[in-house]
């Protein structure tokens, strides 16, 4: 699915970043974006950042998924790891 | 929230007084609209038609042909998105071609192709290069990487553009609709802006809305309302991911790489302008040079699948005989039963 859970910026190294995941790391690419820095709140799919959220819009985005979670047997996985082309 | 939400819905159905037909482009939505449940919970003059927004189905079947002759070849490893693997195509599938000894790859990212290209220098590493305006861009910055420093990636494109298919799907009128949900994250790099002239040439309204519930109850919501008002605009539910004028840098890597060719699509056939074809400046990373396309031939009921009327909004998959009886998700007999966002994978799991 095309979950887009927020990624929080952990480290960025020109265009490459270390992001995480509800808990889990992963190496992103930030070349499909601009001023991406530390601490920022980005959109994955097909391990690129697509878009900045503002803090509070990842927020809003985290409570809506909590929601999902919620309400669903089994958990899905986020974006990073999904094999869609979309 | 949610329980507001549907009560809304219910309410404008009742003032609409009329059956409405919205279709949800992406192939996301259809699913996440399966899966919450949420097609039970609306009134039933509301009905969901999923539209041509799963990638693998609308890929033709040439496209696969050219997949399975490049597959094929000695020195070639073919890297792909795993929701390709399956689709079943007059030459087989690319699992069954792995069977038979083809070196394929499943990778989750154009990256990780690159990633294998660097390290099989041997090989020719060609990525299927397979979606919307979300995944293109992702093609297009390995492609121009890949031109830098590493001679043995190749890209066989099969990327499409939404706009022009969403035109042809308008014209053809086969669908009747009433109202569009947009597809989220293909707008969060195009902008709502490519829209526009659905309102203004088809009299309908658009909402863009994300995948969640939430999102894709009040964009229904949005949407009866502006049919119960007789207002037909383009709004945008997705604020939080999506703006007009959308992702400016990823739209010029698009345009720096490739360059709108007309493209099959399964159910739709050729649609003026809406392929991605690799410009002439990376045409050497272009690995439909070594295979030939095949004219997409009327190959749209292969084994009595009718993916292709599905794709139109022309029938739903029970209205198929092969649905639940040879085709599964087990055993696909066409692509919209493979991937996970194909609409008959989504009405055998949750319908
Ligand atoms: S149920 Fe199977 S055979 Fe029928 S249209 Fe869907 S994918 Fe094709």
């Amino acid at each position: 699915m095309c979950l887009a859970i927020p990624a929080r910026v952990l480290e960025v190294n020109g265009d490459e970043a270390l992001i995480e995941v509800q808990g889990v790391r992963h190496a992103a690419n930030l070349a499909l974006l601009e001023n991406v820095q530390v601490g920022d709140y980005v959109l994955l799919h097909a391990g690129f950042a697509l878009h900045k959220w503002t803090a509070e819009e990842a927020r809003e985005q985290e409570a809506l998924l909590q929601e999902v979670f919620n309400s669903m047997e089994q958990t899905p996985q986020p974006d990073t790891a999904a094999t869609k082309a979309k | 929230m949610m329980e507001t939400r549907l009560q809304e819905i219910h309410e404008l159905a009742a003032r609409i007084g009329r059956p409405v037909r919205l279709m949800e482009v992406c192939g996301t939505q259809t699913m996440a609209i399966f899966r919450s449940g949420l097609r039970r919970l609306l009134p039933p003059a509301v009905q969901l038609l999923s539209g041509p927004g799963c990638p693998v189905c609308v890929t033709p079947d040439s496209y696969y042909d050219q997949v399975l002759a490049l597959a094929a070849l000695p020195d070639v490893t073919i890297a792909t998105f795993g929701d390709l693997m399956r689709v079943p195509s007059r030459r087989g599938s690319l699992e069954s071609a792995r069977a038979r000894g083809a070196q394929v790859q499943v990778v989750y990212s154009p990256l990780d192709a690159l990633q294998l290209a660097v390290v099989h220098p041997d090989r020719r590493m060609v990525f299927l290069g397979i979606g919307f305006e979300t995944t293109a861009p992702t093609t297009a910055w390995a492609l121009a990487e890949a031109a830098r420093h590493v001679p043995n990636f190749f890209v066989l494109c099969g990327h499409k553009t939404m706009p022009q298919a969403l035109a042809a799907l308008l014209h053809s009128g086969g669908a009747r609709l009433d109202g569009l949900l947009c597809p989220g994250h293909v707008s969060v790099i195009t902008g709502t802006r490519i829209y526009e002239f659905i309102p203004r040439d088809f009299g309908l309204p658009c909402v863009v809305t994300g995948f969640e519930p939430a999102d894709l109850l009040a964009g229904i919501a949005r949407l009866l309302r502006q049919i119960a008002e007789g207002r037909a605009t383009v709004e945008n539910e997705y604020q939080r991911c999506v703006t007009t004028a959308g992702n400016a840098r990823a739209q010029a890597l698009l345009a720096a790489v490739f360059e709108p060719c007309d493209a099959d699509w399964r159910g739709l056939g050729r649609i003026p302008g809406s392929g991605l074809r690799i410009r002439n400046d990376y045409a050497e990373r272009d690995a439909a040079r070594w295979c030939p396309a095949v004219p997409e031939a009327a190959v749209e009921d292969l084994n009595g699948c009718r993916c292709g009327e599905v794709l139109r909004g022309a029938s739903t998959p029970p209205q198929c005989p092969l649905f639940r009886h040879t085709c599964t998700p087990d055993t696909p007999r066409g692509a919209c039963m493979v991937s996970s966002e194909g609409t008959c994978a989504a009405y055998y799991r949750y319908a």
